[in-house]
């Protein structure tokens, strides 16, 4: 016997307990019955840190997608990670809504450039964003790199080229970083921790 | 923290988040953790709720912070050294300071030079043309054995406990109430509350942030604030400490790992113009102990710098050419943003990264940084969203009006991965490094900053071997052994920093080899001055052992039940989780308060809760301090020559001061910080008090982090539109209510915002004349998912610290009006 989600509660409500119709074979088909899948439960978690203050509340980023060719996957959900001594599971404001952080429409997609005196980007290739900016390091390196000072001495330094790097990027690239653009000479080189 | 290392040897927060829960009195001054760091500030709740902790809050504003604390006292914006010299004072003048505790562990008995001086408002060695001191005279007074001359009696009138009182005996509550508009009531308050924490068994805590450094004296408020510490010996203590409570969530490691103008990674620093000599390079960098029995930690300085180089220069770097001293670039002066923002102005720039930054917000006057930009040739940005600096030839009308044909600049804007799309360890505020994982891929074509980085440098290098070019050398000679060189791993990258053995290495007494070359090390103990070793960041090794990652180490268990957990990820220095916690023992090496004992002397060894910041095997009777970084093995009340404008704090005013005047003195040379760098054009632009008589500080809020937040859609429903506060009585003053739109002017340029009238500010008595005080949130600009705002920074002065150069954003002066 079939009957509707709709038609069981109104014989439910007939009178007859809900079990004893169950056992009667009054039963809405399986499907029906089950409640709406939790979509967590068949996501990725990933323990990460948030990127906003120096508490460095512990998160688990829920992500769905497998790894198969051209599935991209895509973080769904955000919260405090409960085993973090620090934050024990909580969040502030900011952190619980990095979800919108992490998919914010003003995300950039493309390497771009704008011309002098234009008013608009243009999309360009990797290639061509690594070409040209080596080629304007290099130029300005070749021409403004100090050797040796008025006295004389060896200083081997670049002051016409600056690098503001991020204090929330993290050890790895600050420190791949930091190789880099000493290994150039530059000294015009800070982060945030001056403000 | 160019103000904690000079007092205690390492400039960063000296305890940890959970630790904040042990305190007795917690202390929050020039921050408001409640908004900015929200998770964190659950602990001094934690604390007033189970250690019976008072709460005292000392701001501008009644903040949340200050909704919840036990004693609230106001204050005007950028006296917090008038604050606290008066503190200092009521200590020394009623002895309510832990004896026991300054007389071993700080240099209360050191005797100065008699060269050292101060006089109405200015020390020994002032040149006012330079606007700088010849810091020569001040330091210690040296014995023919070589050793600081001391007087345990500390009767000597050059002893520095004399001289300390003498200098903040004018300090008065009076002379407080007068600079900093704070009821002498309240003030006293304050100090019996702080008082109480001058005990073996009672703690205080001080938490600060960027309210305490964006001054041109911030680093002189801080080091106020350590001095009191260490007057009640909370320093190395559970519960206690200075704890710098940071902005961003790296911005300690950054610092560790020196991307700085001057430094190098683990605060080594490069070499000056002078110093043309490796061997006096590394000489000045390893001082000797100036007391008998002191380890004096930085004679270890060698073996980090050549472990170092061998890291970045591989087999480049041998000892006959010094371990490539001359590949380090050599310092002719500070290139701070602020110096190379205004070479920028003045067209001496060619060409700037803006890696994951944003300048065009994050400095003072926009009219002069948006100036700046538009005379370089290049600008590469680097970042996951696309911000004002990347956008700052683009006109947004009054938000940022320019004319795109007239700005010759070239732009490159580089799309990166945000924190959820990349793998590493970030270092928080208590100095614990902890790793994460990657949880989906980037947007589109976005890299990870790796990569770009990469990309940039290996096509930099192969320019320069096709072509040649300027001293190649240390681009063509810099390691790159990574296993996709387009795309150097976190993962090798940490091990790098971590360090390795690059030949067996054996232990010198039984000869017995403890490290495979190739083989990650534990610690830099195992660091060698000999090419042996190589190590990207001394500070970090132990992080990535041979045993693996001890940043990813997720055991939370609690042991001792003080919040330490050891197991969970890895603190620097060797998981030491609470910096000095020698001093938390007394000198027989006993615990102070046995309730909550870090560290003591077992008989044999230290042993303890925390990893024993010390060295293990020094028996309590040898008399070693537990400041093991200071040459001295003590912490410094006197900084000696290490700060720029003096010894010893000295309340300047802000250089927009809404007095005129000093009241602490009569020379109008020292009306402002005398040592602080302004350039020209920049003093021309200070306001004064007759056209913009309200002080103006900035803040953040807390459903907002910087300028990142106006790009996700919750934060800008939670706040959508910027805003203003003032008090009911200025805005009496002004005829403005609630809602109304308001212009704020100050010298430099003008915004527009609601205003917000508000109970939380009022009007404060200084020096006779009533202050009023007008807060400006800093949260909006022109790129946004948010209503576009105006950037804060469009009104702030453009002079720092006259140590650090960040910025005076908490302190200026405007003018506010109804439109």
């Amino acid at each position: 016997m079939k009957v509707t989600r709709r038609q069981f509660f109104k014989i439910s409500t007939a009178g007859l307990g809900g079990s004893s119709i169950a056992l009667m074979g009054f039963s809405p088909t399986a499907a029906l019955a089950e409640v709406r899948t939790f979509k967590l439960a068949r996501a990725t978690e990933t323990r990460n840190t948030c990127p906003y203050c120096s508490v460095a509340c512990g998160l688990l980023l829920y992500s769905v997608g497998d790894s198969s060719q051209n599935v991209r996957s895509r973080i769904i959900h955000i919260e405090g990670d409960p085993d973090n001594p620090v934050n024990r599971g909580s969040l502030c404001p900011k952190g619980a809504g990095l979800l919108d952080f992490i998919h914010s429409p003003n995300r950039l997609h493309y390497p771009e450039v704008r011309e002098p005196g234009s008013n608009a980007w243009k999309r360009i290739s990797w290639e061509e964003a690594f070409e040209r900016v080596a080629t304007l390091m290099k130029e300005d390196r070749d021409a403004n790199f100090i050797t040796r000072n008025d006295d004389g001495v060896t200083v081997n330094r670049w002051l016409s080229t600056g690098f503001l790097a991020a204090s929330a990027s993290s050890n790895e690239t600050g420190y791949l970083t930091h190789k880099v653009v000493r290994s150039t000479g530059m000294i015009a080189f800070d982060n945030q921790a001056r403000v | 923290m160019a103000s904690l290392a000079p007092t205690f040897g390492r400039g960063a927060m000296t305890n940890h988040w959970v630790d904040i829960k042990n305190a007795d009195v917690v202390l929050v001054m020039g921050g408001n953790a409640a908004e900015a760091h929200p998770c964190g500030f659950k602990w001094v709740i934690e604390a007033k709720k189970h250690n019976k902790a008072k709460l005292v809050v000392v701001d501008p504003r009644f903040t949340r912070t200050a909704s919840v604390a036990d004693l609230y006292a106001p204050i005007r914006t950028g006296t917090d050294i008038t604050f606290l010299g008066g503190v200092i004072n009521y200590l020394l003048s009623r002895d309510k300071i832990q004896h026991e505790y300054v007389k071993a562990y700080t240099d209360f008995s050191f005797l100065v030079n008699d060269d050292y001086g101060f006089e109405n408002g200015i020390f020994s060695g002032y040149d006012p043309e330079k606007r700088s001191y010849d810091k020569t005279g001040w330091d210690y007074v040296k014995g023919e054995d070589g050793y600081v001359k001391t007087d345990p009696t500390l009767q000597n009138p050059r002893c520095v406990y004399q001289l300390m009182k003498q200098h903040y005996n004018r300090y008065t509550p009076e002379m407080v109430e007068k600079i900093c508009g704070t009821p002498q009531a309240a003030f006293l308050q304050v100090c019996e509350i702080m008082a109480s924490t001058a005990t073996r068994n009672r703690a205080m805590t001080i938490l600060y942030a960027l309210g305490w450094t964006q001054h041109s004296y911030g680093s002189q408020i801080i080091r106020t604030g350590a001095m009191v510490q260490l007057l009640l010996g909370n320093i190395g203590i559970a519960g206690g400490g200075v704890n710098a409570l940071r902005g961003h969530s790296n911005i300690q490691g950054l610092t560790d790992l020196g991307l700085m103008s001057n430094l190098l990674p683990g605060y080594m620093t490069l070499p000056g113009d002078k110093e043309t000599d490796y061997r006096a390079y590394i000489d000045k960098r390893a001082p000797k102990p100036m007391r008998p029995n002191q380890l004096s930690y930085w004679q270890n300085y060698e073996k980090f710098h050549v472990s170092l180089m061998k890291a970045w220069f591989g087999d480049a770097a041998t000892q006959a050419n010094d371990w490539a001293f001359d590949y380090l670039p050599k310092l002719d002066t500070l290139h701070d943003v602020l110096r190379v923002f205004d070479d920028m102005y003045q067209g001496k720039m060619t060409g700037y990264f803006c890696q994951g930054f944003n300048p065009l917000a994050s400095f003072p006057n926009k009219a002069k940084l948006g100036a700046a930009l538009a005379k370089l040739k290049y600008l590469v940005v680097i970042d996951p969203l696309a911000t004002e600096t990347s956008e700052f030839w683009k006109n947004f009308g009054e938000f940022n009006d320019v004319n795109p044909a007239e700005i010759q600049t070239t732009v490159f804007r580089l799309p990166s991965t945000c924190f959820a799309e990349e793998d590493g360890a970030l270092v928080n505020s208590g100095r614990c490094l902890q790793w994460h994982w990657k949880g989906a891929e980037p947007p589109a074509e976005a890299r990870p900053d790796q990569a770009i980085m990469a990309g940039i440098f290996l096509r930099l290098k192969a320019m320069y071997q096709e072509k040649g070019g300027a001293f190649p050398d240390p681009i063509l000679n810099l390691t790159w052994p990574y296993r996709n060189p387009h795309e150097p791993a976190s993962d090798e990258l940490a091990r790098e920093y971590n360090g390795k053995a690059l030949v067996d290495l054996s232990d010198p007494k039984d000869g017995r080899v403890f490290r495979k070359a190739g083989e990650q090390l534990d610690s830099f103990a195992q660091l060698r001055a000999d090419g042996s070793t190589s190590c990207g960041c001394w500070l970090f090794s132990g992080s990535w052992t041979q045993a693996g990652n001890n940043m990813a180490r997720r055991d939370n268990s609690d042991p001792w039940g003080n919040g330490q957990t050891l197991n969970w990820a890895w603190a620097w220095p060797v998981n030491r989780r609470i910096l000095y916690n020698r001093a938390s023992a007394d000198v027989n090496g006993q615990p102070f308060n046995p309730e909550k004992k870090q560290i003591w002397w077992d008989g044999r060894v230290w042993t303890g809760t925390d990893v024993p910041d010390f060295s293990l095997t020094s028996h309590p009777s040898d008399g070693m301090g537990p400041f093991i970084m200071n040459p001295e093995g003590v912490a410094r009340f006197f900084a000696r020559g290490m700060m720029a404008e003096g010894p010893f704090p000295e309340h300047y005013e802000p250089f927009e001061t809404p007095i005129g005047v000093n009241p602490m003195n009569t020379n109008p040379k020292a009306v402002s910080n005398p040592a602080a760098r302004v350039f020209k054009g920049d003093m021309e632009v200070f306001g004064k008090a007759q056209d913009f008589p309200y002080a103006a500080t900035t803040y953040r809020l807390t459903e907002h982090f910087h300028y990142w937040t106006k790009h996700t859609r919750i934060s800008s429903i939670l706040q959508p539109e910027q805003f203003v506060e003032i008090g009911e009585d200025l805005a009496k003053e002004k005829g403005i209510v609630t809602g109304d739109k308001v212009r704020v002017r100050s010298n430099r340029g003008h915004i527009k915002a609601v205003a917000v009238v508000t109970k939380r500010l009022k009007g404060l008595m200084i020096n006779g004349q009533k202050v009023h005080h007008v807060g400006i949130p800093i949260h909006w600009g022109f790129k946004s998912v948010a209503r576009q705002g105006f950037l804060s920074n469009t009104l702030t002065p453009f002079v720092g610290d006259a140590n650090t150069q960040t910025p005076e954003f908490k302190s200026f002066l405007v003018n506010i009006e109804k439109i």
